[in-house]
């Protein structure tokens, strides 16, 4: 993804405020919309945010740092998620998680050195009878062994 | 525009007609174990394949049908044969099943897995004879995998609105109202609560605008039922949500769904279109004075947003932390109107029970436990899937009859009932019954519906620590005790798992406990302790030989602990997570 100006940024949050297809609009539909959009939520979201909901930029704050599954960085290319839930630990999800981050060159959540993947946890992705689950780039991959994911690793890196 | 039901029944027993009429029919579970399994590329295949042959086929996507290790299950069904099913089909099986069932007729014996229908097929068992299916009695699963969530007029060629039409144009709400009571229908969230005595609370409320929210927050891991149910049959839904807001004089329902869950959020958003269309939502509802509307509310990813107060704060766009109460909901809810909270569930068995009647739904189950359990089975063990068995039958006979038992070569050690707060169980109380009553005689809840089956190989600290870590990371923060509580016995469990405890880190524990159940404000923190309690209680040998013989019983907890890093302000602001820093204005108000 290129990177944006400010003014783009802005632009292209007021359009995703806009035109987001929640009934009823709120700070969060906003910014899920703008996260759908742009992949993150850039500090000129949260101003365009707030002023489109006649919010402060403290409320916005507040609601974009509460829920987990927004981003603050410009996105990465390629996404891998963890599933720890319980069913997956069970079966394996430590050593998944293990393994990726060894071959990320991570400690734990977050985004490679040179910016080509992020890390992610997720505390459960809802395919639990196929645990251990792995997501890529938001597509699940049930019953994931540890080769299995050394080549969905691969592929990535690979850009396919 | 108004359209008699009897009208959309036509057209719809026509359309379903058509599907069986003069050309294949190939159906692919595609809910979201199909997807985990690779449904969408056996599609590909499929799709592919009877282009190349220039065979004329309708190739749909269904929901989960239930077994979901069998997946992806496709099914074919040929005008005038059985409905044959195969599991577990690849992309590189697909040329050999369309060769032998389409192009000659003759169903692959050797990659079927059942059929359905009065034509046998030699050496396959009729679906209702497998052992994962015998048993079972579906009634919010009744469409699941049989009907393509997208299409209205499968759902209503197979019976679907006629309740509605039934109370709408027939019954008035006082007489839904006790059909719902005489059911027994209890809430299916987890905290069991009757139904219709729910709904009266509604009907008292007075106000022109007040809600119905249907949840599928559903964060428990181990429990996808709600979202199955979303992705399998949307209608059903829909349905029980207009009959509820029809009962207790509700105008507005709100769907409200986990952001990032594609599946649900898209079905259920084209069942209200298709709703909206055919004139079953909006104004005068089949042709009668009853207005109604639908949305779906998107939440972020946020365990507690399942709360109902909670959930009701982030329908309105802010951080889902629980609500003081009283007001209770039905006073004051979202938006500050009366408002009914219901599961998914819940709402999917009102459609059957106005259609058939509340005793009729009565007459299932087990005493004050009425009508089926949906239950998730995951795991170590043979056949995981979503199942609906009647109330009152044991978890022994879901484990063994239903999932096959535990993995081959291992032993059932363990059981993670009705959500991370649920608490475990030991394998000798697999012997109780599932309903309300009996769960929580044994220390358990039904809850949510999933079962976690744990083998041998489970430590008891190992899984109290992972569960803890999961209320420690879900926590709201809005409450102290549930706040610090949950890191602290995070903290204890994580130094007895790698056997390095302090004398009295039991007690401490316990004393956290009792001070977050205390003066916690939802079951979030009320519960928090509840998963480490019930594992002291029925395993205290594995504490003890972590705490005085300094080693874990069965090895698990030699593996490094990783977990999400545990406090948000700390993933918010450290630079390695790749987050920018706070905006230096982040504190001006405008």
């Amino acid at each position: 993804m290129t990177t944006m100006d400010s003014d783009s940024l802005r632009t292209s949050s007021r359009q995703a405020i806009q035109d987001q297809e929640y009934p009823t609009k709120t700070v969060l539909s906003s910014l899920l919309s703008i996260e759908d959009a742009l992949g993150w939520i850039p500090e000129e979201s949260i101003e365009e945010v707030a002023d489109f909901m006649k919010a402060t930029i403290n409320d916005v704050w507040a609601v974009a740092s509460f829920y987990t599954n927004f981003r603050f960085a410009p996105p990465t290319p390629n996404t891998i998620e963890v599933c720890w839930g319980p069913s997956c630990h069970l079966v394996g999800a430590m050593g998944l998680a293990e393994k990726a981050l060894d071959a990320l060159g991570l400690e734990n959540e977050g985004d490679t050195e040179d910016g080509a993947v992020t890390f992610k946890f997720n505390t459960c992705l809802g395919a639990c009878s196929h645990a251990p689950v792995v997501a890529v780039n938001h597509k699940l991959k049930g019953q994931c062994s540890e080769d299995r994911l050394s080549e969905l690793l691969t592929q990535i890196r690979n850009g396919s | 525009m108004t359209v008699r039901f009897e009208e959309l029944k036509k057209a719809a027993d026509e359309s379903w007609v058509g599907l069986h009429g003069q050309q294949a029919w190939i159906r692919v579970g595609s809910a979201i174990c199909g997807e985990a399994a690779g449904s969408e590329e056996v599609i590909e295949a499929l799709q592919g394949e009877v282009a190349k042959r220039g065979i004329k086929a309708t190739v749909s996507i269904v929901g989960c049908l239930g077994p979901c290790y069998a997946e992806p299950l496709v099914d074919i069904i040929t005008p005038g044969g059985s409905r044959v099913f195969y599991n577990n089909v690849t992309p590189e099986l697909v040329p050999q099943i369309i060769e032998a069932h389409i192009a000659n007729g003759q169903p692959d014996s050797q990659l079927a897995f059942a059929y359905e229908g009065d034509t046998a097929v030699e050496e396959v068992s009729p679906l209702y004879d497998l052992p994962m299916m015998k048993g079972q009695v579906r009634i919010a699963m009744r469409n699941a995998g049989n009907i393509d969530p997208f299409d209205i007029n499968q759902y209503i060629a197979n019976g679907g609105y006629a309740g509605l039409d039934r109370a709408l144009t027939s019954m008035t709400p006082e007489e839904v109202l006790q059909e719902v009571k005489d059911s027994g229908l209890r809430g299916r969230g987890g905290a069991a609560f009757p139904t219709g005595v729910k709904w009266g609370f509604l009907v008292g409320s007075k106000s022109p605008v007040k809600y119905i929210l249907c949840n599928c927050e559903e964060g428990d891991p181990g429990a996808f039922n709600d979202k199955g149910i979303l992705e399998s049959d949307p209608h059903t839904l829909i349905e029980g949500t207009i009959i509820a807001g029809y009962t207790t004089g509700a105008s507005n329902g709100i769907v409200f769904i986990r952001h990032g869950h594609e599946g649900p959020i898209v079905k259920t958003q084209q069942a209200i279109k298709q709703a909206y269309e055919a004139g079953l939502l909006g104004k005068n509802i089949l042709g009668t004075d009853f207005n109604f509307d639908i949305e779906v509310s998107l939440t972020g990813d946020s365990y507690v947003a399942g709360e109902e107060t909670a959930l009701m704060e982030s329908i309105e766009g802010k951080r889902a932390m629980p609500r003081f109460r009283p007001p209770f909901p039905a006073a004051y809810g979202v938006w500050g109107k009366p408002s009914n909270i219901n599961n998914i569930k819940t709402l999917a068995y009102v459609p059957e029970i106005v259609s058939k009647g509340g005793e009729w739904f009565s007459s299932i189950g087990y005493e004050r436990s009425k009508g089926t359990a949906i239950i998730c089975l995951s795991g170590h063990i043979q056949r995981p899937g979503m199942i609906e068995v009647p109330m009152g039958i044991t978890i022994n006979q879901v484990l063994y009859d239903i999932g096959g038992g535990p993995t081959p070569g291992h032993s059932l050690r363990m059981l993670q009932t009705g959500g991370p707060l649920g608490g475990v169980l030991s394998a000798d109380k697999a012997s109780t019954t599932l309903d309300y009553e009996s769960m929580a005689a044994a220390g358990a809840i039904l809850g949510s519906g999933g079962i976690i089956v744990a083998d041998e190989r489970t430590c008891a600290v190992n899984m109290a620590r992972v569960l803890a870590a999961f209320c420690q990371f879900e926590s709201c923060g809005k409450c102290f005790p549930c706040r610090l509580g949950t890191g602290h016995l995070v903290e204890v469990l994580e130094r007895i798992s790698r056997s390095e405890s302090r004398p009295g880190d039991l007690e401490l524990m316990k004393s956290v406990g009792t001070s977050m159940a205390a003066s916690s404000l939802c079951g979030h923190g009320q519960l928090g302790y509840n998963p480490i309690q019930s594992a002291l209680s029925y395993f205290e040998e594995d504490f003890r030989s972590h705490i005085v013989d300094g080693k874990c019983p069965t090895g698990q907890c030699s593996e490094p602990i990783i977990a999400p890093q545990r406090t948000r302000p700390h993933r918010w602001s450290a630079p390695a997570q790749g987050r920018a820093p706070l905006p230096a204005g982040r504190l001006a108000l405008r």
